[in-house]
């Protein structure tokens, strides 16, 4: 037992918390309130290696695993979830399926220019009709000579605003359910294929989350990803990976809320004295710090896991579900010793806030990982 | 002489600047604790007798070295110099300002006498025969003791401004001793000096920023800022009411929504202290408040808080100011 | 053009830095360890040579074996080869003990240029550079903001009281630099990957030829007694004075004696 990280993961930290405290962290909120997508940033996280953080050097991405991942991740997103949303549906909606299923010719096309941050990818599985139920999905592709042409509406998709391909998840076989699933990989240029409406949302203000409309949308037929009739594993094999990036995400949030907490407890006086001398506030920091090392402990042991190529799906679900719900949780805890500076936009806890609910919704609902890790217990 | 404390001047022309005179005080003090002679090299071409100032700030003797190579400073030409005379006549002590050039040569120094160096001295003193030299660590978030393991000489190298000057004691005297020293033309060579331009300080290098907030009423008044901070080569900042009323631009701003600052002194004027602006300044080593209202909270953070109003006391600070820097 | 970088491993100082309590020295316990900010610059600088000139740049560190992870960072922004001293005796040498260790070392490596940071951020000394270039017997100038070669020498700046100096310094030389020279590269998850298969060649005093004696701690003409947390901050003292001219005075006073700015 080793609770060491190895010297490359260290230094990983290292890069990816410099960056993010010269880079990130002082036009955070900004973004937010601009509700502005971060290009140059996300060129940035490109050059250093972190858009396509396990994708092979051969195919221009750094190689690394998904503890260097996460580490990475961890440390953006405590300085924007914007950017840590943009970057995580990039390496785990996007490379990673098209490393894992994709063509050689497919991998040489795509990976390159995702992992650079010149581009970057969205992922369209959900439905207005078809969220937690994604196999239940509508959307169609047909076979019309040399190409695929689709049919359907996809809801809340990151980055779709900016994204250059698009991972589109459709029915190509009669039969219902899961079976009859197909992945495709979309480009913007390609006919047929819109960016519909841009959603105005709580939090993750400076990431987009769009509709994406395809109307007789024409795809080259090698643009099919994986298997015809097995998309739905494309889409299985992304979901373990990408829970631990959200779980990453996740402690990242409520890190900033702990540390912007600490820093104002100990500076804010009332009563003569500073806050942090309160014992409503000691229990308050004490319970978050502990709360955030149980989460980052699990999200390792998850990450660790699937570096191993063992099974984690168990793991990763925890993960997941403790890692977001202790956001929300620090970022609530955040606010309310800031007191009424926490609700003004002045302070970072208010995004904090707002930023960490969704990581209780997607990439799989809070339901949906209890249903998980019940059904590994029960079955 | 093994007793003997030796001071290197930072002069101009043979005439002592401001450090050296701090220099001159700690070494007369130490000089008397270790019964030895207080010396003043200088070092330097064309000096005109300096044995006058320097004996009237305390110094027994001047070692008065005058050189072609010694015009301006250069690594090799002062480090030859000051190894020649150390080696020769075995000081103590030699105490080196802590200026560009005495802290390029010192350790240079130090290495060819065979002394220990301490650098950033703030304190110096002697202990049981032992000399001990206070300076700070980790970015002052530390203070060590570092004591001189062998013999003399030892090398201290002194911060400015933690001395007192010495006091003048006029028509005292000391011995001026011309020393004859060899010194070879210098390896580098100084091309040009050039005056630092005085641009606006940027607020988050500058080691005194004026800063202003709602109580100067309007954008007109920040030239009684502007006037202070010239005087101080200070930056001038803002919290954010005078930035959201648009009297300064964004750049201005202090605070949470803002700039983080900590210099050595932040001189808050006409500013409440709302947990906002706290938040960007409350590193600062001194703050220095001006407020009409004694209840404001910033006068909880001030080193000194003067109560007052901010339109009558910054004109007579700024005059202040100057009196004093005229006065040298 | 060939680089040697000396560097530093230093403990983060914009974390809190806490002293033992019996103050013999800071307690290690929980510090995030760095590559000296300064000496980034050096290696950055030392890259841009390369990258303008052609030639090697090899990093130098003397420190306990936590030290390789720093090496590693440089290796991971670009450096191209390591040494690392790494010696139980050299624990508590002081930077005079430090640079001729160095020393040793540069002279068996082939260079035109040694850059060092300006100073460590640990011990602030700002020592070991100078003392180097005169155990090398090489000239120097410290704390420069920008360097230019041409025809086997350099042309540098460095900034002095009330100015620039604009100074031609022979080369081979040793420079320590200021962080205003350049803006450092971050080391790129790729570095990272390729520092991993550099090798690190790491020399005990012995190797050196050096005995522990002779250069160690025990060499060292300088030790540190006690260590202190820097004086508190006195309370502040709020004054409601008769007249602007004495709240004038009482304020100079204060910048002069106090805070001693003016």
């Amino acid at each position: 037992m080793d609770f060491n990280l190895s010297e490359e993961h260290r230094l990983v930290q290292q890069t990816a918390r410099e960056f993010a405290n010269r880079e990130i962290l002082p036009v955070a909120g900004q973004l937010d309130a601009e509700h502005r997508f971060p290009a140059e940033i996300v060129r940035g996280l490109g050059e250093l290696g972190l858009m396509g953080v396990m994708v092979p050097e051969e195919y221009g991405g750094a190689g690394m695993d998904n503890v260097a991942y996460i580490l990475a991740m961890e440390e953006v997103a405590r300085a924007c979830a914007s950017t840590a949303a943009i970057m995580s549906v990039n390496n785990s909606l996007v490379c990673d399926p098209i490393l894992r299923y994709g063509t050689e010719d497919q991998k040489r096309r795509y990976l390159p220019v995702l992992a650079s941050g010149r581009e970057v990818g969205c992922y369209c599985l959900t439905e207005p009709s078809a969220g937690s139920d994604a196999a239940s999905l509508q959307t169609s592709a047909r076979l019309d000579g040399d190409r695929w042409v689709l049919n359907g509406t996809k809801a809340f998709v990151t980055n779709a605003r900016e994204a250059w391909v698009f991972v589109v998840y459709a029915r190509t076989e009669e039969e219902p359910g899961a079976r009859g699933i197909s992945a495709f990989l979309v480009e913007r240029d390609h006919p047929g294929i819109s960016v519909g409406k841009v959603e105005r949302k709580m939090g993750l203000l400076a990431s987009s989350t769009c509709e994406v409309l395809l109307e007789d949308c024409r795809v080259p037929k090698d643009n099919l990803l994986g298997r015809r009739g097995e998309g739905f594993k494309v889409a299985l094999s992304t979901l373990d990976g990408g829970r631990i990036g959200v779980a990453a995400q996740a402690v990242g949030i409520a890190r900033a809320a702990l540390e912007e907490s600490v820093g104002y407890a100990k500076q804010r006086r009332q009563f003569g004295r500073p806050i942090a001398e309160f014992q409503a506030i000691q229990w308050k920091i004490a319970d978050m710090a502990t709360r955030i090392d149980a989460a980052r402990l699990l999200t390792l042991r998850a990450a660790w896991l699937r570096d191993q190529g063992k099974r984690c799906t168990l793991e990763a679900s925890m993960a997941k579900l403790f890692a977001s719900e202790t956001a929300m949780w620090a970022a609530h805890q955040g606010v309310q010793i800031f007191g009424g500076y926490g609700y003004i936009k002045d302070y970072p806890v208010e995004r904090y806030f707002r930023d960490a609910k969704i990581t209780e919704i997607y990439e799989g609902t809070s339901e949906i990982q209890r249903m998980v890790i019940a059904r590994n217990l029960l079955s | 002489m093994p007793n003997d404390v030796w001071i290197v001047a930072d002069h101009a022309g043979g005439s002592p600047r401001r450090i050296t005179l701090e220099l001159l005080g700690k070494g007369r003090e130490l000089a008397n604790a270790r019964g030895g002679r207080l010396v003043a090299l200088v070092l330097g071409h064309g000096l005109v007798n300096p044995a006058q100032a320097f004996g009237e700030y305390g110094a027994d003797t001047v070692l008065a070295v005058d050189h072609p190579h010694l015009q301006a400073y250069t690594t090799d030409g002062y480090t030859e110099a000051l190894t020649a005379l150390v080696r020769e006549r075995t000081p103590w002590l030699v105490v080196v300002p802590s200026t560009a050039w005495g802290r390029d040569c010192a350790p240079r120094l130090a290495v060819r006498a065979g002394a220990g160096i301490v650098t950033d001295v703030e304190a110096l003193w002697l202990e049981e025969g032992r000399l001990l030299a206070r300076r700070p660590m980790y970015t002052r978030k530390v203070m060590a003791t570092a004591e001189y393991r062998q013999e003399g000489p030892h090398v201290a190298v002194v911060l400015p401004k933690v001395f007192p000057p010495a006091a003048r004691q006029e028509g005292r005297t000391a011995q001026v001793e011309w020393v004859q020293v060899s010194v070879s033309p210098p390896r580098s060579r100084v091309v040009e000096t050039r005056a630092l331009q005085r641009e606006r300080v940027s607020l988050t290098e500058a080691e005194v920023i004026v800063s202003g907030g709602r109580g100067l009423r309007g954008p007109e008044n920040f030239s009684l800022l502007d006037a202070l901070a010239a005087e101080l080569g200070a930056a001038v900042g803002s919290s954010r009411p005078p930035v959201d009323s648009g009297w300064v631009p964004h750049d201005y701003e202090i605070g949470q929504t803002g700039k983080t600052v900590s210099p050595t002194v932040y001189i808050a004027v006409g500013i409440s202290g709302a947990p906002q602006h706290l938040a960007g300044m409350s590193g600062s080593k001194y703050i220095v408040a001006i407020n009409k209202d004694p209840n404001a909270p910033i006068f909880q953070l001030a080193s000194l808080g003067v109560v007052g109003d901010l339109f009558q006391i910054v004109p007579k600070l700024t005059e202040e100011v100057r009196r004093l820097r005229a006065q040298g | 053009m060939d680089v040697v970088v000396c560097i530093k491993q230093v403990p983060d100082t914009e974390q809190p830095i806490r002293v033992r309590p019996d103050g013999s020295g800071i307690d290690e316990q929980g510090l995030n360890w760095i590559l000296n900010y300064y000496d980034e610059h050096a290696v950055e600088e030392a890259l841009r040579v390369r990258e303008k000139h052609g030639g090697t740049v090899t990093v130098v560190c003397v420190g306990p074996a936590r030290a390789a992870e720093a090496i590693r960072t440089a290796l991971a922004m670009g450096a191209d080869e390591a040494v690392h001293v790494s010696d139980p005796a050299l624990e508590g040498a002081d930077p005079l003990q430090v640079a001729r260790v160095l020393a040793q070392v540069v002279r068996q490596l082939r260079y035109d240029l040694v850059l060092c940071g300006r100073l460590a951020t640990d011990d602030n000394a700002s020592v070991v550079g100078p003392a180097l270039a005169e155990y090398l017997g090489l000239p120097q100038a410290t704390a420069i903001s920008k360097l230019e070669l041409r025809d086997g020498g350099a042309t540098v700046e460095r900034e002095v009281e009330g100015g620039v100096e604009l100074l031609e310094v022979p080369l081979p030389a040793v420079f320590t630099v200021e962080r205003t020279i350049n803006e450092p590269r971050y080391p790129t998850l790729p570095g990272i990957m390729r520092a991993k298969r550099k090798e690190i060649r790491t020399l005990g005093l012995s190797e050196l030829g050096l005995e522990p004696q002779e250069v160690g701690a025990q060499a060292s003409r300088v030790g540190y007694t006690r260590f202190e947390p820097p004086p508190r901050r006195q309370a502040g003292q709020i004054v409601t004075p008769d007249s602007p001219e004495e709240a004038a005075r009482l304020i100079a006073r204060f910048l002069q004696e106090t805070a001693k700015v003016l």
